[in-house]
């Protein structure tokens, strides 16, 4: 149990993530709650590359050949942090959008179209 | 369904499939003992294969460019949505509605910062951007690269905005030339890829000059791409900011008139 | 060095859900912004530079600016919704 425990806390994370998108209300609330759901992948790729007394795999100042972490799992989160970001951004323009033309930001209250 | 159902839903959901999870997880190997063999068979010859010192941007850019591709064209396509959706709308007499609004007067009249903090954020502005191009530019040498480089300069025009200077930053940030720099930096990385099929090689494959390990100017394609990636998320991250800001800028011009 | 990659974790989880708990939104953006610097500190601690990088300037400077321009938006249109409400 306790040698996998960063698994365990990934899967904390995105259980809190989604306990705050059924909970929210309101629409910008889902969103942050979207995110930290996001990260919970970075929590679970880091935790699988990991390796104990392992250098940063960048061989500016070290010879290649000393034990490193797995530079591919950081390849896939670099790309998807900065990604992350602009998705946001589109998700928070259709609330926006919502708010302007429903005149309310709880998303219990937008059930039908309005405008 | 109430609020309290869709809650008991949830929580027998979770719990289930917390469940099923942490079963699966304790089938994994041992935390920290990575044993996998395609780690270190990349992290001992990446140097030598592409004279580039940073393993983690020679696989964004040249063993995986082609994921970073769609990564980047997802990048492009969120913000042609942001750009779509918040187009300012015409009111039905036909002018528009942004420019006919009153000042609210809780927009108006705010304390202004202090002549420091406007003199400082004004003097770093050439710092930062900078900064911002070093990071971009030694991708392939230390950590940094195309995005990052590219999000710490879309940050710079921020400055002047804090510092209350917003007729030059609406003149940068509204400029039609971000938009095609945007438009350019996707399109010059799939030409990258382009070149290497019309010379008679798979796309994306490294055909530049490789150069000396620990130069600026080596590693072939990967540079050229980190550059292009890195003008494309700085307009993309400009042209998101104006489009939220769009209306209290113009709010902010017939204030000024 | 493990003492404090553990520390981290469990910070961070016990953070996720101080956040998903918070009803304010300007609060949850603020803390939205010391949850990026945990998981900044978190990447440099597990020996990955790059990914902090990217971290510290999204967490730090692109995430919690977007939140804030549609935050202001919003505001911006209930203000003029307002004002002119007030005067017709």
């Amino acid at each position: 149990m306790l040698a996998h425990y960063p698994y365990y806390i990934a899967a904390w994370i995105f259980l809190c993530g989604l306990y705050g998108i059924v909970r929210s209300r309101h629409l910008v609330h889902t969103v942050i709650s979207l995110t930290i759901l996001q990260t919970s992948t970075y929590v679970l790729l880091l935790a699988i590359g990991f390796r104990k007394g392992g250098y940063a795999p960048i061989f500016a100042d070290i010879h290649p050949g000393v034990i490193t972490v797995d530079p591919i799992v950081q390849a896939l989160m670099l790309t998807d942090v900065v990604v992350e970001a602009t998705v946001v951004a589109l998700l928070l323009a259709m609330v926006v959008k919502a708010y302007e033309k429903g005149g309310t930001t709880s998303p219990d209250d937008l059930r039908y179209m309005r405008g | 369904m109430t609020r309290s159902h869709r809650l008991l839903l949830f929580l027998i959901g979770a719990i289930g499939a917390g469940f099923i999870y942490c079963a699966g997880a304790g089938n994994m190997p041992p935390w920290a003992q990575y044993r996998g063999p395609y780690g270190d068979v990349i992290a001992n010859l990446a140097v030598y294969q592409r004279h580039a010192t940073d393993t983690v941007n020679a696989i964004t850019y040249d063993y995986r460019g082609f994921d970073t591709l769609g990564e980047e064209f997802i990048l492009f396509s969120a913000v042609t949505g942001v750009m779509l959706l918040l187009r300012p709308e015409l009111s039905k007499s036909g002018e528009n509605q942004s420019s006919e609004k009153r000042n609210p007067a809780s927009f108006r009249d705010r304390a202004t910062l202090s002549e420091t903090v406007q003199v400082f954020s004004t003097a770093i502005f050439g710092l930062w951007v900078l900064f911002g191009i070093y990071i971009g530019t030694h991708g392939q040498l230390t950590p940094g690269g195309g995005f990052q480089g590219g999000v710490i300069i879309a940050a710079a025009p921020m400055l002047l905005y804090i510092a209350e200077n917003t007729d030059f930053f609406r003149r940068i940030v509204s400029h039609p030339f971000v938009e095609f720099l945007e438009g350019f930096g996707a399109a010059a990385y799939a030409i990258v890829g382009l070149a290497a099929l019309a010379v008679g090689v798979p796309f994306l494959t490294n055909i530049l000059p490789l150069g000396t390990t620990g130069n600026v100017f080596s590693s072939g394609t990967i540079a050229l791409i980190s550059s292009c990636v890195g003008i494309e998320v700085t307009a993309a991250f400009t042209l998101v900011i104006f489009e939220y800001l769009r209306e209290i800028l113009s709010r902010d011009k017939n204030q000024e008139d | 060095m493990m003492i404090l990659g553990t520390g981290l974790l469990a910070l961070i989880a016990v953070s996720a859900f101080i956040i998903v708990r918070t009803d304010d939104v300007t609060n949850q953006l603020l803390a939205l912004g010391f949850y990026g610097l945990l998981f900044a500190l978190m990447f440099f601690v597990f020996q990955a530079p790059d990914v902090a990088l990217s971290q510290i300037t999204v967490g730090a400077i692109a995430l919690p600016l977007m939140i804030m321009l549609a935050i202001t938006r919003m505001k911006h249109r209930e203000a003029i919704n307002r004002a002119g409400k007030k005067r017709s």
